[in-house]
């Protein structure tokens, strides 16, 4: 049964340059001694993660060790314990890479419920030397094993880390290993070892595994904050969230940047619209046009993202055609894409986009007091309250009659009211905020079955007449894709079906109640 | 997990030494390696420096009151671990007999281990006892040194037919010439004309050189501090027999 090794830092005030041994040799005694365990080795680490660190924050450590013999990707859990690990064929993996480009197996298996649709991106790289001195007893018998590790880091920044010193013993030997992890602790210049070697090598770079450009909900708002400083605040992280997700949308490298992105913008589009009031005059009329251009400029590729993921569970319910008639849909989707993430790109590499982005923070940084004070607490209230009672109104009068346009309008007010909601999180108790917005989310997932699959199959009509007059399409994709857009369509009409008990939810006096009292709360 | 044991009836033949030098190769080798020291004279525990005392003894193995993976002790190569011997090693066979299925009993204490190595050792003591008949039960290759005399041969023989009398599963031998005195005519004569008459030897030859003895002296395999003598590069080709033989895989 392998014992868990003690991690130990040695730190450059310790003064003992390179010379391990004797750094180590003044922690020997009667019972233990130091000995050379044999040649340094060297080898290049890469740690890898999704952008938003899934990996990290479900307690995994994914990273690749490359040495002369080759490549090898090794996931670990919390502990250290390995849970899988794969040898890596020369050149078969290049980072970023979705999960798609790993070999099936174990290691694949593990990571993909966790990491979803996310490229993994390397998140710290270094240079290990690692020596290896052993701790011998009074027979001269191996009892442990020092490894003492000197790491490089390049990246995300040059840095040369404390040496970690992990000393693992020998089985059978752990009592004799426990005094040598005594004597070593009471070297001068050395510490305990506390967080990993990723955690080790970005504090040497001066960061932190996990650290995200922040979500509106971040923010640690406090109730007597005044509103305009606060909104001001609020913005300026959503477009440091945009700005992070702009390289990861024009590199394609996974599809959530660019989704990030969306939720960024839609966000800033709602605060402008919902809290226009609470920002200098004039402000929100200047920048939400240009921020609706924005919007509208990354549908395109968005909607042909979701088709795509969406493909293979698509493909996988037809009844009477095959997947492989979809095939030429497949490639004309992937063709589109193509041309609308060009357009995206060029749309992002603009002056106009440089010009938003540009002016955007100059007027948010130039935010000033506002001559009536208005808390953030009570602008929540307010907000909170309207954004409420907007979505209510916009539902209660629907029937089985009433056109789609006006559930898609419902699906914004309740969109509107869910983001003013996370918006001001921070003012919030998380308990109470989760299920004060319970039914909420239970009418929004409702709403957007609905809108999608209404989108999705004028879409797929769209595309089919496109395919037939383009003659990419044979007779049995075109009828293939009839069956997806009669699918669809009772999808929709599945969701339509529950939007009455859905509403209702929502509409109930303790939903309403609950909502009430989270805006009241902002307030308190 | 296959199990090797190096077994003769008469001492001082190269047991031990075979022992340790083929563990330590399947070790080097990738091979998840036990060896189980069953001599009360300790001599391989004594070469890997780990001091040959299990608590409780061997009645609390053999009676399973201590589980054998308690007393396992990792030695200083990678791969390699040692079970040491103990003293009360030496009444073993009383053990066996007061236990069930005697000589199925060390194979059953073996067989939690086998997901943990690829490959177990028996290094036994020299006798004919319960101990040796449990040992060769649980075994699925004896490694039998033998010196090149007529007598050993007819020790062979005997060895070879009281094992194909078993129900059920046999061990595979592999005999090889140990300490071989390449100055006695007779060692040379029958060290050529056995091998390639019987199927059941090895080609190997371990010769009687001063750098085997010297493990004593290194408290390590001859194949790890002298790994580029004629002793060495024999130890290697008898792995690689025995290994082929047995049909070893890793996992």
């Amino acid at each position: 049964m392998p014992v868990a090794s003690r991690e130990f830092v040695l730190h450059d005030s310790a003064g003992t340059g390179p010379d391990l041994l004797r750094a180590v040799a003044g922690a020997a005694s009667d019972s233990i001694a130091w000995a050379n365990g044999g040649p340094v080795s060297t080898y290049r680490r890469t740690w890898l993660d999704t952008f938003d660190w899934r990996l990290y924050r479900a307690g995994l450590t994914l990273e690749q060790v490359t040495a002369s013999a080759g490549a090898i990707l090794t996931l670990t859990g919390r502990d250290g314990e390995v849970l899988a690990s794969e040898r890596l064929q020369r050149g078969a993996a290049t980072w970023p890479s979705l999960l798609t480009a790993l070999p099936d197996g174990p290691l694949r298996e593990l990571l993909e419920p966790v990491a979803g649709v996310r490229a993994l991106s390397p998140v710290a790289k270094a240079a290990s030397s690692v020596a290896e001195l052993r701790a011998l007893n009074a027979d001269a018998k191996t009892i442990a094993r020092l490894a003492v590790d000197r790491m490089s880091v390049t990246f995300p920044a040059h840095a040369i880390a404390p040496a970690r010193l992990s000393l693992s013993p020998v089985r059978g030997y752990v009592g004799q290993t426990e005094k040598a992890a005594r004597a070593l602790a009471a070297l001068p210049g050395v510490g305990r070892g506390r967080g990993s070697a990723l955690e080790t090598a970005l504090a040497a770079a001066g960061r932190r595994p996990g650290e995200l450009p922040g979500k509106a909900a971040a923010i640690a708002l406090t109730p007597a904050m005044p509103a305009r400083a606060a909104m001001a605040a609020i913005l300026a992280e959503l477009l440091g969230s945009l700005e992070a997700n702009v390289p990861g949308t024009v590199k394609d490298v996974d599809t959530e940047f660019l989704h990030d992105l969306r939720i960024a913008v839609r966000r800033t589009r709602s605060a402008l619209k919902l809290c226009c009031n609470a920002l200098p005059d004039g402000l929100a009329a200047r920048f939400a046009p240009e921020f609706r251009w924005l919007g509208e400029l990354t549908t395109p590729t968005r909607d042909l993202d979701v088709y795509l993921l969406g493909f293979d569970s698509m493909a996988a319910g037809l009844v009477s055609a095959t997947e492989i008639e979809l095939a030429p849909f497949r490639d004309y989707l992937l063709k589109s894409r193509a041309v609308a993430h060009r357009h995206l790109v060029r749309g992002l590499r603009s002056a106009r986009f440089r010009r938003l982005t540009a002016d955007w923070r100059a007027a948010l940084e130039g935010v000033g007091a506002p001559s009536k004070r208005t808390t953030v607490a009570q602008l929540a209230d307010t907000k909170i309250g309207i954004a409420h009672r907007r979505a209510l109104r916009a539902g209660q009068n629907l029937t089985a009659s009433s056109p789609s346009e006006s559930l898609h309008d419902l699906r914004k007010r309740c969109k509107e009211l869910r983001y003013v909601v996370e918006m001001f999180g921070s003012l919030h108790d998380p308990a109470q905020r989760w299920q004060a917005v319970r039914e909420l989310k239970a009418l929004q997932d409702c709403l957007g079955e609905f809108q999608d699959a209404e989108v999705q199959r004028d879409e797929i009509r769209a595309f089919a007449a496109q395919m037939l007059a383009d003659r990419t399409a044979p007779a049995e994709t075109l009828l293939a894709m009839g069956e997806i857009a009669a699918g669809l369509a009772l999808r929709q009409r599945a969701a339509r079906a529950r939007f009455d008990h859905a509403f209702a939810n929502f509409a109930s006096p303790p939903s309403k109640a609950r909502l009430a009292a989270l805006a009241r709360m902002s307030a308190a | 997990m296959k199990i090797f044991a190096t077994y003769n009836i008469k001492g001082g033949v190269g047991k031990t030494a075979t022992a340790v030098n083929l563990s330590y190769l399947a070790a080097m080798e990738g091979y998840r390696v036990l060896l189980w020291d069953l001599d009360p004279q300790a001599a391989a525990s004594y070469l890997f420096r780990i001091k040959p005392r299990v608590k409780g003894g061997g009645k609390a193995l053999i009676q399973g009151r201590r589980p054998v993976d308690d007393a396992i002790k990792g030695t200083d190569f990678d791969g390699l671990d040692l079970l040491p011997a103990d003293f009360t090693y030496r009444n073993l066979d009383l053990m066996l007999d007061s236990a069930k299925q005697p000589a199925r009993r060390l194979a059953g204490l073996l067989a939690p281990l086998k997901k943990e190595y690829d490959l177990v050792v028996l290094d036994c003591p020299p006798s004919i006892s319960l101990l040796s008949e449990s040992v060769l039960h649980a075994a699925d290759l004896l490694l039998v040194p033998l010196i090149p005399t007529t007598l050993s041969v007819r020790t062979l023989d005997q060895l070879t037919d009281f094992v194909s009398g078993f129900n059920g599963h046999k061990p595979a031998v592999l005999a090889f010439f140990s300490m071989i005195d390449r100055r006695k005519r007779l060692h040379i004569q029958i060290a050529a004309d056995l091998p390639a008459e019987r199927s059941d030897f090895a080609t190997a030859v371990i010769p009687a050189v001063s750098v085997i003895e010297q493990m004593s002296v290194h408290r390590a395999p001859v194949t790890a501090f002298a790994p580029r003598t004629m002793a060495a590069r024999q130890y290697r080709e008898l792995w690689h027999e025995a290994r082929d033989r047995a049909g070893l895989t890793t996992g």
